[in-house]
């Protein structure tokens, strides 16, 4: 792939000259996304599923037609696929609705590589439900394995709700092996696939998963919106999270009826510029192929790890992990004052705990740096890191920290 | 790396890497403030000494990162042995410092070496929590 020609479709790369290494946060947006949510605002900027006159039927054509694309995407049903805010009000909509299904004695298995988004719903899902929360042990590697999730689950794992891909260890959590085994006890899977989806292909029936959330700004598309896949009959038995215009069948002042999935959970005027923006992320990405993103990142932070290992003085968390996220602090210097330093040389990389505090106390740690990489990046922005790290530590070294 | 000089100044780094007035006293008469930057780790306490309108000590304690541990030892110096009044004067004058706005060097004394913090609107917090801190100790006592 040739990362020079894929800077091209980024308008901001265009006018900045910026090594982004913050992907896992935000993924920039390319020149197609942005022309997809103009053409709603230009051509039929009007609501969907109301309007019987021709403008509103353009609109909601595109909007559904977003929605298919999500389905053949993900190789689900449109039926299945829900449009939210993004993955965090996504895992809402589903802890939300289980915990009325969940009660004392029940448990919820979650492990501490959560996002706060897919641990918070689930402590107050725990709160109001009286279930319990368990913790899958962790590899010294920050990986869930079968063995160690064999270990926590028990007849009373009610709920499985862990990350595919962790947004601070990059490490890959084995659904394949460990879904079989929830499936011989009824155990609703959540998966959390804000980093996996953007970076690698996933097929929620192969999986067997019964809900997976993600957001569209990680993917190259807008912010704003975000998918809730669910297994249909799991979406309808799910109780509707908010209520309003658009998900009720019947409301009169004796009875209120609410439609089936998807539409019950989409209350309000959706997102429908983001809608086509996300819709054209899904092509954009599938036109370059997952297999070569992946490799292309893989490619890149090798490359990356290997030179950063061998600078003293950089403390490196996650040395192994297969995705393109590098964690890593430098010696003596807060990551605070790291990134000020970096961010003189143009190179934008995240300092802080990456809403997972519970990685940050089992590493011991207050804060970590961590750069991550997508299809835009290429060597230069990674040779660009590595002088930044090495000007950053020359410079607080030099003042004497 | 001008600009990097320009905001790591030799009084915060010697701040940073020797803090006065660290430390927390085991004395209930202080009234102590806890505030933390939850997106990058910084955890301060202020606990301040007063008599009346007389601030007789100020004490720090925490970590975060140079710009942070270092405003809190420097507001901590700042503000011992001073009034209420001054207090807020001081206050003023350091945040329309940060903003870019008139401000008295030599009032601000030592703390006047935060004005390369105005070029990086991402740090402002971690040069403003010791004072914000600082800021409810003062009103939660009442001013």
């Amino acid at each position: 792939m040739s990362s020079r020609a894929r800077k091209e479709d980024f308008p901001v790369l265009k006018a900045k000259d910026v090594a982004y290494l913050d992907t896992a946060a935000s993924s920039l947006t390319p020149q197609v996304v942005i022309d997809a949510m103009n053409r709603y605002y230009e051509q039929f900027p009007v609501n969907v599923h109301r309007g019987v006159y021709e403008l509103g039927y353009e609109a909601t054509e595109a909007y559904e037609t977003a929605r298919d694309r999500v389905a053949r995407f993900l190789h689900a049903k449109r039926e299945e696929i829900v449009f939210t805010k993004g993955a965090s009000h996504g895992l809402n909509i589903v802890a939300h609705g289980l915990a009325k299904t969940l009660g004392p004695g029940d448990e919820i298995m979650v492990s501490e590589l959560e996002h706060h988004s897919n641990y918070l719903p689930w402590v107050e899902a725990a709160k109001t439900s009286g279930a319990t929360l368990t913790f899958v042990n962790l590899t010294k590697d920050g990986e869930i394995t079968e063995e160690a999730f064999l270990k926590t689950l028990t007849p009373k794992t009610k709920v499985i709700a862990l990350t595919y891909v962790s947004n601070t260890m990059g490490t890959i959590t084995p659904l394949e092996k460990i879904i079989p085994h929830a499936r011989k006890q009824d155990a609703i899977v959540v998966i959390d696939a804000a980093q996996a989806v953007p970076h690698m292909a996933v097929d929620v029936g192969q999986l067997d998963v019964d809900f997976l959330a993600f957001s569209g700004h990680k993917m190259c598309g807008p912010t704003g919106i975000g998918v809730l896949y669910g297994k249909e009959d799991k979406l309808n038995a799910l109780a509707p999270f908010e209520f309003g215009g658009e998900m009720n069948d019947y409301v009169s002042k004796t009875s209120v009826s609410y439609k089936d999935a998807p539409y019950r959970f989409e209350t309000g005027t959706p997102p429908i510029a983001e809608a086509l923006g996300l819709h054209a992320a899904i092509d954009y990405l599938e036109s370059i192929t997952y297999s070569r993103i992946g490799a292309h990142e893989k490619a890149l932070r090798d490359y990356t790890m290997e030179r950063l290992k061998a600078i003293p003085g950089v403390i490196i968390y996650n040395p192994h992990a297969p995705t393109g996220i590098i964690q890593f602090n430098l010696e003596g210097v807060h990551p605070h004052d790291a990134v000020t330093a970096f961010d003189q040389h143009h190179v934008a990389v995240r300092a802080g705990h990456h809403c997972a505090q519970m990685v940050m106390h089992w590493l011991n740690v207050p804060a970590t740096l961590r750069a991550s990489f997508y299809l835009y990046n290429d060597y230069q922005d990674c040779d660009r890191f590595i002088e930044s790290v090495q000007a950053a530590q020359d410079f607080f070294a030099g003042v004497g920290f | 790396m001008d600009r990097l000089t320009h905001l790591y100044r030799q009084i915060i780094l010697d701040h940073y890497k020797n803090p006065r007035n660290k430390g927390l006293k085991d004395d209930p008469s202080y009234h102590t403030i806890h505030l933390k930057n939850p997106t990058c780790g910084d955890d301060i306490t202020i606990a301040v000494k007063r008599e009346g309108d007389n601030i007789l000590d100020v004490r720090h304690d925490g970590s975060g990162c140079s710009i942070c541990c270092s405003s809190a030892s420097v507001l901590a110096t700042l503000m011992q042995n001073t009034d209420v009044s001054h207090a807020k004067t001081l206050i003023t004058h350091y945040h329309a410092m940060l903003h870019g706005e008139a401000f008295d060097e030599a009032l601000l004394k030592e703390a006047a070496a935060y004005q390369g913090v105005k070029q990086f609107p991402a740090r402002h917090k971690c040069a403003t929590i010791a004072w914000q801190a600082f800021e409810s100790a003062l009103k939660e006592e009442g001013e």
